[in-house]
């Protein structure tokens, strides 16, 4: 079937000009996209992905230009057009979704107006036929009570609610080509999940051409036809996504994927592998090979000259001279060379608690909105972040603590570090209280409890370069006597992976990965018994996730270190911990022994996050299971169990109104659930 | 080897050699401090270059500092020598810009008030920043009662006009050197404590605070070691832009008969006692205040430039 391609981009390079010199952000980038194909493009952050969108509607900032290549919308090019003529187009028929749904809607209008705007103003709709075809729309994306959504203002709608909001207004005029940068990077799993539905399902309804862009190689698999994979500016991979899943050709394809935690394998089953070394800076790329500095199959013939981007097999494109070699070669070839040591038997780990967390409550004061509350004639409001949780954490071992934002996580790491004061409740650290704040704990208690932060641009003081910021914990603690501590310092920085050189850089001056180990080192100088981690991989690309996760791993065998880690991302967890506890709206809803959390029985929230998780593998039929509606607030939780809004196992009023009782799994596994036993063991994710 | 140096090295007793050359350690970490200060002037050149306007400032103001460094060698009379055979006169040879209502040499008392203007502008905006910084930061980073009472009172500083704020101290004080800088750094306190409040109430919710909590720090450490550093883009920039402001004040107490008691050279003293004879002799005045103009405007134009400049390519 001959058919012109909605989107071909041929030969595209984009510079962006800086101070000093031209950076050339992409280059030599070529791709075609046909009515209702989905070609998702993937790579790790500066890789030019979101250049190349930018490129296409012409969004590219005052210093960005594009410097060779063709980019045309069915046949016709889209470049040197007029400003007018390009905003008729990007209004009519090319429509773009970006990450934040927050920052893409006006907050000063309602929903309807901003949802009919663009019909009133690019087709000249009548407003009534404009507001009935935005409910329509609002409708199509399946907003639950499309009607009164369309009278409120974004920020009363939740992430995945004002997503929704932002794919409708796409679609509204019925684009031929949509573009989605990133559109569920911001969102919960659970609201990830269900936008990948219905953009899956758009896409066979009205034929759009879709172009994706993403990080995260399980989203891509889940919503794409066809995969480009991005590094440094060119694609080194295009392929259709099943080819790609289950024969990748370019070493750095296969890299991004064995550097993923599957959500399927147990604690120690499996080392990831991530990909040493950074994306080169556009302004000094290898000569060769772009990616031959960090390839593990790297031959003399690599750094010769730049490989041409070749189709090896029918409709499988690479970038790689040595590609050929790998055909027919199935997934197995890549666990070459992996070792498979098992993790030390973690039964054999002392039984002894270290952290033991009883009913603990952290409540945050609601600002009073009226005068009779300021003067303290209303009942004081709380946000219960964190309600009523009880756990414990053996020594040596790894907690794990996932849900929702929002579920409370966070704060109770906060309270748990003292940098939150608990409302109510215990905590025992080492077979001491530590229930008081921070600044009323011992130096030698906040030494033994450290935490990672997950920010890597917030972690470390901009103002101080690296070695300062970890000797400041050195002297403070008195770890190591003063004349010992550059010394100190430096063997810290060799311990994650950095060299001594790294001592007087600045933190501007490192990767979002380096500094995350800069941030690990800082908790680990004073020797701390225990270290929490809240969300350390979150902000990191996957290739650099894998590293700072082998890393903790590899300090906890060498200090037997007990760890704490918070995460959203069940794999990681699954990946990291001994014990998972899976909190919702400040409960604990599910707790016990790692393997028991990710086999069923499951508590059906716990379900619903499993279901939700993106697998990598574009043959496994996703599983159905989706919560719909919002996060309730923390202000007033649902009565009973406070997952009844949400349950796809409501049973009517038991659920709303008495607390669920715990059942009891053995061997530490509790499920807090009205269902019995025998129904929780029904459940499957 | 210059002369001066070998007859000094002669006419010193000989002593035993002594270890000069410091621990390796300690002159790597020298020779790091001065590197990478360097490698920070190299980068504000660039900056400043990179900008136009910037540059067009910086010209400026560097030739009024020039001219007030340089103010004996480039003047020949002193400011305050008066000539009651020439009063008035305008531009000669003798007298470059002329002289004023009592002879005096026009171009000295610039040159001079320029010496005037740069030192007591930086110190009182000095001042104005330790007292800004001072109620600033705690009010930021505690917050609550602390914070409330602070602004408060802030507030009802800052519901004065600034003139008057000026008038009010000087009046209660007296005019002197001092009082003029203790008055324009009152006045210019509350405005530096809200922008100070600003950047630390953002900068104490960072990660690296909290990290400094976990070390055990106090607050007074966290809030000088952690938070004030980070502040300081903004707060240069604003230090520049306030040096101009307060050149203008200087000028205009002067020009209230509020500012620096004669017959002290002042910019502002040059205007107010010029203006009563600017029929029969527009120079004093004129001089003046083209001073201030271009001082003012070339300070702000420096640190607009500035500022646009580095956040350019953020």
């Amino acid at each position: 079937m001959e058919q012109t391609p909605v989107l071909k981009v041929d030969g595209l390079a984009v510079a962006y000009k800086t101070r000093k010199r031209d950076i050339h952000a992409v280059r030599d980038v070529s791709f075609e996209i046909y009515s209702g194909e989905n070609l998702g493009l993937v790579g790790e952050s500066g890789c030019g992905k979101s250049t190349v969108a930018y490129s296409i509607v012409n969004f590219l900032g005052p210093n960005g230009r594009i410097v060779r290549g063709n980019i045309l919308f069915k046949g016709e090019p889209l470049h040197n057009r007029s400003e007018k003529e390009l905003r008729r187009l990007r209004g009519a028929d090319i429509s773009m979704v970006y990450q934040e749904p927050m920052s893409a809607l006006n907050p000063s209008m309602r929903i309807q107006d901003q949802l009919a705007e663009s019909l009133i103003t690019h087709r000249g709709m009548p407003r009534s036929e404009a507001y009935g075809k935005s409910l329509q729309a609002l409708k199509d994306v399946y907003m639950p009570d499309a009607e009164a959504v369309m009278l409120r203002y974004p920020h009363q709608l939740s992430g995945g609610q004002q997503q929704r909001v932002v794919i409708a207004m796409a679609l509204l005029n019925n684009p031929s080509l949509l573009i989605m940068d990133e559109p569920t990077t911001a969102l919960d799993v659970t609201v990830e999940a269900a936008v990948l539905d219905l953009i899956a399902e758009l896409k066979e309804r009205y034929q759009t051409a879709t172009l994706y862009i993403s990080h995260n190689l399980g989203v891509v698999a889940r919503v794409s036809d066809k995969v480009g994979v991005m590094y440094a500016g060119e694609i080194v991979e295009l392929a259709s996504t099943r080819s790609i899943y289950q024969s990748p050709l370019h070493p750095y394809t296969m890299g991004l994927m064995r550097c993923l935690p599957d959500v399927d394998a147990p604690k120690g089953t499996r080392q990831l592998l991530p990909i040493e070394g950074r994306v080169p800076s556009p302004a000094n790329l290898p000569s060769g090979c772009i990616f031959a500095p960090r390839c593990p199959h790297v031959i003399a013939e690599c750094s010769a000259q730049r490989p041409k981007l070749i189709e090896l097999t029918t409709g499988h494109h690479v970038r790689c001279i040595r590609a050929g070699e790998w055909i027919g070669k199935d997934m197995v070839w890549l666990d070459q060379g992996v070792s498979t040591e098992p993790c030390p038997d973690r039964d054999e780990a002392s039984p002894e608690k270290t952290l033991v967390v009883q009913n603990a409550r952290v409540y945050y004061p609601v600002p009073f909105k009226t005068v009779a509350g300021l003067f303290g004639l209303e009942k004081r409001q709380y946000v219960r972040a964190a309600d009523d949780i009880s756990l414990q954490v053996k020594r040596g071992r790894t907690l794990g603590i996932v849900g929702e934002s929002g579920c409370g996580k966070s704060t109770l790491a906060k309270a748990i570090v003292g940098l939150e004061p608990l409302y109510d409740g215990k905590i025992e650290f080492l077979n001491m209280d530590i229930s008081s704040p921070l600044n009323k704990r011992k130096l030698n208690v906040i030494r033994e409890l450290q935490m990672v932060f997950q920010d890597p641009n917030g972690t470390l003081n901009p103002s101080y370069c690296v070695g300062d910021q970890i000797a400041a914990s050195l002297r403070r603690f008195h770890t190591v006597p003063p004349d010992q501590v550059q010394g100190e310092v430096e063997q810290l920085l060799r311990s994650v992976k950095l060299d001594e050189s790294y001592y007087y850089r600045l933190p501007r001056q490192l990767s979002g990965g380096e500094k995350q180990r800069v941030g690990i080192a800082r908790a680990i100088a004073s020797n701390p018994a225990m270290v929490i981690c809240d969300e350390p991989v979150s902000a990191l690309d996957v290739s650099v996730q894998a590293a700072v996760l082998n890393l903790l791993l590899e300090i906890q065998k060498t200090h037997n270190t007990t760890m704490i880690l918070i995460s959203h991302d069940l794999s990681s967890v699954r990946f990291f911990s001994d014990d998972v506890a899976v909190m919702y709206l400040g409960r604990v809803v599910e707790i016990g022994p790692c393997e028991a959390i990710y086999m069923p029985p499951n508590h059906p929230y716990t379900a619903a996050l499993l279901a939700a998780v993106p697998r990598p593998d574009p043959d496994l039929e996703p599983s159905r299971v989706r919560l719909t509606g919002r996060v309730p607030s923390a202000v007033n939780p649902p009565s009973g169990c406070r997952f009844h809004t949400r349950c796809p196992f409501y049973m009517g009023d038991i659920c709303k109104e008495q607390e669920p009782p715990e059942r009891d799994f053995g061997g530490g596994h509790k499920i807090y659930c009205h269902l019995s036993q025998e129904e929780l063991e029904q459940i499957k994710p | 080897m210059s002369t001066a140096s070998f007859q000094e090295d002669i006419a010193r007793p000989k002593q035993p050699p002594q270890p000069v050359a410091p621990l390796p350690e300690q002159l790597g970490a020298a020779r790091r401090f001065f590197a990478g200060l360097w490698k920070r002037v190299r980068d504000l050149i660039e900056i400043i270059t990179a900008s136009p306007t910037a540059v067009v400032g910086l010209i400026m103001v560097l030739f009024w500092v020039f001219v007030a460094v340089f103010a004996p060698l480039i003047t020949t009379y002193s400011p305050l020598e008066q000539d009651y055979k020439a009063i008035n006169q305008p531009p000669s040879a003798a007298h470059i810009l002329g002289t004023d209502q009592l002879g005096r040499d026009v171009w000295s008392r610039l040159a001079y008030g320029a010496r005037t203007i740069l030192t007591l502008g930086p110190a009182s905006v000095l001042v104005a920043f330790l007292l800004g910084i001072a109620l600033g930061l705690p009010s930021g980073y505690y917050g609550g009662a602390i914070d409330e009472t602070v602004m408060r009172i802030l507030d009802a500083l800052m519901a004065f006009p600034t003139i008057l704020l000026y008038m009010i101290i000087i009046s209660a004080v007296g005019p002197s050197h001092f009082n003029v800088v203790i008055a324009i750094a009152i006045g210019g306190a509350p405005g530096i404590a809200r922008l100070v409040r600003a950047l630390t109430m953002d900068i104490r919710t960072r990660e690296y605070v909290a990290a400094a909590k976990l070390r055990g720090d106090s607050d007074f450490t966290i809030m000088v070691r952690e938070i004030l550093p980070n502040c300081r883009g903004p707060l240069i920039v604003d230090f520049l832009m306030r040096i101009g402001y307060a050149a203008f004040y200087i000028g205009t107490l002067g020009f209230l008969g509020l500012g620096l008691p004669p017959p002290t050279p002042d910019w502002g003293g040059m205007v107010q006692q010029g203006h009563n004879h600017m029929m029969a002799n527009v120079w004093p005045v004129l001089s003046a205040t083209l001073a201030i103009i271009t001082l003012v405007i070339g300070l702000n134009m420096f640190a607009d430039g500035v500022r646009e400049e580095s956040m350019r390519y953020q």
